[in-house]
């Protein structure tokens, strides 16, 4: 596995995309995986993020970056402009997660979306026992100046994915440096899918 | 740094007016060494009270422009002109008119943005460069940068557009005005027939004046001279806009203030069709940047064509900077801007090198 940074999840990512494609980053911070994959697979990159010294980061590292709201940039690109658009941690904190996803399918073929796993048997373990809000490695924050607003395991991904008609193609479960492929649900921190519209047709607007 | 000076004479530039300008000439400098490759060209497109002099000393933009700096002199050939219809050493209204032997004042034919960069093409065909590693600009600069990518898109690696619009709005279209009826309303102006006798220069200070106004934010304002007296009857900020407004009188021309704000003003790329469609297709790495304080060219103008841009997935990059001084902040406030840039232009430039 590529060492991205120190990113699992970019490691995971950068693995998944196939050279010479043309990839969206939603939220992509300081542009890391586009300069990784510009430099490595010869992709073809643009990036979303909000925090304008992010963005000034990312635009200085060479990454074609737009300072916005992934949630309403995404509406702006045209039908499958893309191969890959790419969410990495960032699912958990946005506003209307469904409509994040369904525009990411619209305007791309694959989805790339990278959570932590909040059925990880350490979030179930706090939760039991302290009876507040669980705060562990992968969630750190106290409840009232958490980013993160929704909250999913790898089951409830699952579920929505079915309920949507989606297919999984690739599914990457990690703790540590190690996948996890018995129970993932439970022991999984990061969970990495990557989804098409399957079946369907084209998602719409 | 090596500078040079210098000027070219062409036989005849044809206008979106339908006139003809024959002969006409173009004033221009260039900063540090054009490559063999002839791909690390670089235009810088200035601003409307701008002129050829952008790097080395007192140059408009030598903050930008030198040995190290955002476009590095020691890695690209950097190149400015004096726009048509200036007053700096390219033909407008204040040169003379062949036929006559007179200067053209009023008479001189109205000029666009577009024909600025169709000279500022036959410019760079002359020098043998066949297509830019980038086309640079703020504010009317950032006007004619757009213009190169939607005219010349085959002749720009890239486009950095800085604190401009696709079109005036009615606010922008209402200061230059009343910048105009300053002029006009002065006596001396006499119809635009002053060469050789009193210049108005009362009008063309006070129009410069609320143009420095435009420029500036509140907050700036604020911090540099609050309510500050400069004498017992003079605020502070009434004695530096009457000295930049006189200091203007010096070296700018009032027909060329006239003609290259109409330039301005009738700049519009939406004429020519809808946004989107005029940038279908385009292979140009685009860079926008505007500034949180800028009210004369706010963000929202930039982001009108970045979403444009990304309605037809074009290579673009786009920031807010985090700025306090306003229109003005594309000169003055560029440590933030130089890092974006420097970045920018070094990736275009790796990318044109793996793609030649």
């Amino acid at each position: 596995m590529a060492n991205v940074y120190g990113r699992r999840d970019f490691a995971i990512i950068g693995d998944l995309i196939k050279p010479k494609t043309r990839v969206l980053d939603l939220g992509c911070g300081e542009g890391e995986l586009l300069a990784w994959l510009k430099e490595n697979k010869q992709v073809d990159g643009r990036g979303v993020e909000m925090e304008g010294a992010r963005v000034q980061k990312a635009i200085a590292r060479g990454a074609s970056v737009y300072q916005g709201d992934l949630e309403s940039a995404v509406e702006d690109y045209p039908d499958q402009a893309f191969d890959y658009v790419v969410l990495s941690q960032t699912l958990q904190e946005t506003r209307y997660p469904l409509a994040v996803l369904r525009g990411m399918l619209r305007v791309s073929k694959r989805a790339i979306v990278a959570f932590p796993n909040f059925g990880h048997y350490s979030v179930r373990l706090a939760w039991l026992l302290s009876g507040r809000a669980p705060r562990t490695d992968r969630f750190p924050y106290d409840w009232y100046d958490s980013p993160n607003i929704h909250f999913l395991s790898v089951l409830d991904f699952e579920a929505l994915a079915q309920q949507q008609g989606w297919k999984v193609e690739r599914r990457i479960c990690v703790a540590g440096d190690r996948q996890v492929t018995w129970l993932p649900n439970l022991m999984a921190e990061i969970a990495v899918f990557e989804v098409s519209a399957g079946g369907n047709a084209l998602v719409q607007r | 740094m090596v500078t040079e000076v210098a000027s070219c004479t062409f036989d005849r530039l044809e206008l979106d007016s339908g006139a003809t300008l024959a002969p006409v000439e173009v004033a221009y400098e260039t900063y540090g060494e054009l490559n063999a490759a002839r791909s690390n060209a670089i235009l810088i497109v200035h601003a409307f009270s701008g002129d050829a002099h952008a790097a080395g000393e007192g140059g408009w933009w030598s903050s930008m422009i030198g040995p190290g700096k955002a476009f590095d002199t020691n890695k690209y050939f950097v190149l400015c002109s004096n726009v048509l219809g200036g007053c700096r050493g390219t033909t407008g209204p204040g040169s003379l008119n062949p036929e006559t032997g007179c200067p053209w004042a009023m008479s001189f034919p109205q000029v666009t943005i577009a024909d600025m960069v169709r000279l500022q093409r036959m410019l760079i065909d002359h020098l043998g460069i066949g297509k830019l590693l980038t086309v640079s600009g703020g504010s009317m600069g950032g006007m004619q940068a757009l213009e190169w990518a939607v005219s010349y898109p085959e002749r720009v690696a890239s486009a950095i557009p800085i604190a401009t619009t696709a079109r005036h709005s009615a606010q922008q279209i209402a200061f230059n005005e009343v910048g105009r009826q300053a002029i006009m309303a002065d006596p001396d102006w006499n119809n635009g027939d002053y060469y050789g006798g009193r210049l108005p220069g009362r009008g063309l200070a006070v129009a410069r004046m609320v143009g420095h106004i435009t420029y500036m934010s509140d907050e700036s304002m604020r911090e540099k001279f609050g309510r500050k007296l400069r004498t017992p009857d003079q605020f502070e900020v009434e004695s530096y806009l009457k000295y930049r407004g006189y200091k203007f009188v010096d070296r700018f021309d009032a027909n060329s203030y006239i003609y290259i704000t109409r330039a301005m003003d009738t700049f519009d790329l939406t004429q020519r069709g809808a946004l989107p469609t005029l940038f279908e297709s385009n292979e140009a790495r685009f860079l926008l940047i505007s500034f949180t304080s800028d009210w004369l060219y706010p963000p929202y103008q930039s982001l009108e064509i970045v979403k444009a841009l990304r309605g037809r997935n074009c290579d673009v990059a786009y920031c807010n900077l985090d700025a306090r001084y306003g229109h003005d902040s594309f000169l003055v406030e560029v440590e933030q801007q130089t890092e974006v840039v420097r970045g920018f232009l070094a990736s275009t430039f790796r990318e044109a090198a793996a793609n030649a």
